[in-house]
């Protein structure tokens, strides 16, 4: 993938790129036309807007934040204003109750509940309203996706679904547990670049981005 | 499958992106791969290079076992079954693992035919040595592709050899013009549509891992650096002398591939790897790789 990559004004947004889809969320952020930096040492934490910690494994994630640093350094820029957006994996990763283990990075009082609706065949897409983030319906897709169970003071809850919560937000923090960078809809990635302070120009951007096909990820790997 | 499902049972691959899947052999090594940060378990009764030892007829595990693992540990768990043996892929989809390898480690049950992996909701990984296998299994459903390697060696060669055939042809694909991609196609037996597809993205339209024959966060940082997407590692973590200390330096190794002094740090102090085989001392008969085509 590019070592960086860095277009439109403002601090950039960063994307934590040790593992998970990477790719995907740097494809909406670039569509949006929002500075972009990948996130793979301390250093790279400087000076950004905010930090999104991408779908993936949430244990191999939380393993390679533990070595070189990055845990500790992640906790010490949100107290200094990061705004921070953890989808799926990166949702439990942040969560103050993680539900049977202990957290990782306690950072916004919700309860998650790992891997909550079973195995692949019951990952499904969807299709919800949210009113804060878009007036348009957006489509939401779930992969082996974990449930909030319970948010604390403080947590304002932006999609609640039967008997489980999707999307959540505090001040500082945006948490999803279905992954907007799968699909055409840039809603959630707008949302995030709005809260990080940023005016992404894209405000005309349409609310299905019609030419986005899901293979758009590929042009960051490309031969 | 209904395209929905497809496109979800890729973009779950897409998730395992830079990871490590590692194979193992019972709860124990499933715990300790987890802790390691494997993004998922294939789990299986023998590791490769056992398999290739003990000879004899492979086939799917017993479905307990599978099980066990599935219970022990929260990541995806994988395991695989015999090429063409869409029966032992019917009973792995009900016991409701997340990812089927139809697997060319196993003895194949059909010589003729791969599963119709169109008729399955779950996910399949497919093995492949250039890019019209990889585009034929891709086209029979197949979510997510990994070159073949030869498993159970401990000899990367077969895995590079494998992922710089698929990289050439991506890339004479790209370069020629259209007129010439129908023979091309024709020559190397991929379904026309898939080339086309490929031509334009200048990569396999799936996550495309390596595997078969990793031993060494080297070896998993070269796979990477040669444009991988991620890696298997088989027998390399528990046949070598600490696997939770190698298993914890792949994963490293993998998510830091471009940067050698982090590469360096992962490489030091790991103990002896597994045992190699040199290729050209395997009989023909018992080279893996050339099962299924």
């Amino acid at each position: 993938m590019v070592a960086s990559v860095t277009q439109g004004a403002g601090n950039p947004i960063g994307v934590l790129d040790l593992q998970g889809d990477v790719a995907e969320h740097l494809d909406h952020l670039e569509r949006l036309g929002v500075a972009v930096r990948l996130v793979r040492t301390p250093q790279d934490l400087e000076h950004l807007a905010g930090l999104i910690i991408p779908g993936g494994e949430s244990t191999c994630l939380a393993r390679l934040l533990d070595i070189f640093g990055m845990k500790d350094r992640i906790s010490h820029e949100f107290q200094r204003g990061l705004k921070l957006w953890g989808t799926c994996a990166g949702a439990i990763l942040i969560a103050d109750t993680i539900v049977g283990e202990p957290s990782f990075l306690p950072l916004i009082d919700i309860e998650i509940k790992r891997n909550a609706f079973g195995s692949q065949l019951d990952s499904f897409i969807s299709e919800a309203s949210v009113p804060r983030v878009a007036p348009e319906p957006i489509p939401l897709t779930f992969i082996r996706a974990p449930k909030i169970t319970r948010v604390g003071r403080g947590v304002e809850i932006l999609l609640q679904r039967d008997g489980y919560i999707a999307a959540a937000e505090s001040p500082g923090v945006l948490v999803t547990v279905f992954h907007p960078e799968l699909t055409p809809s840039l809603a959630f990635h707008q949302y995030f670049a709005l809260k990080c302070g940023l005016t992404p120009f894209a405000a005309k951007v349409p609310p299905i981005d019609i030419p986005w096909d899901n293979r758009s990820w590929t042009r960051y790997t490309r031969l | 499958m209904d395209e929905k499902r497809y496109e979800l049972n890729v973009q779950l691959a897409q998730m395992l992106k830079g990871g490590v899947i590692m194979d193992v052999v019972s709860v124990e090594h499933a715990k300790i791969a987890e802790d390691a940060g494997a993004v998922a378990v294939m789990a299986l009764e023998r590791v490769p290079a056992d398999i290739r030892k003990e000879g004899g007829v492979a086939r799917m595990s017993d479905p307990a076992l599978i099980a066990q693992i599935k219970e022990a540990v929260s990541i995806p768990v994988m395991a695989k079954a015999r090429i063409g043996h869409f029966v032992e892929a019917q009973i792995l989809e009900a016991l409701k693992i997340d990812y089927i390898d139809e697997s060319e480690v196993l003895t194949p049950a059909d010589e003729e035919c791969h599963i119709d992996k169109t008729r399955f909701a779950i996910p399949f990984v497919c093995g492949a040595r250039n890019l019209g296998e990889a585009l034929r299994r891709i086209a029979e459903g197949a979510a997510m592709i990994r070159t073949k390697g030869e498993a159970g060696t401990g000899n990367v060669v077969e895995a590079v050899r494998h992922i710089r055939t698929v990289n050439r042809e991506i890339r004479q694909l790209v370069n020629m013009p259209v007129e010439e991609v129908t023979g091309f196609a024709k020559a190397n037996g991929f379904p026309y549509e898939r080339a086309l597809q490929v031509r334009k993205l200048g990569r396999l339209p799936v996550v495309n891992f390596a595997a078969g024959g990793i031993a060494t966060p080297a070896d998993a940082a070269l796979m990477m650096q040669l444009g991988c997407d991620g890696v298997f590692v088989g027998s390399g973590i528990f046949k070598s002398e600490d696997p939770a200390k190698r298993a914890r330096a792949i994963v490293k190794a993998t998510a830091y591939f471009k940067d050698p002094e982090k590469v360096l740090e992962a490489s030091m102090g790991l103990g002896s790897a597994m045992p190699g085989i040199e290729i050209s001392d395997i009989p023909e008969t018992q080279i893996l790789a050339t099962r299924g085509w």
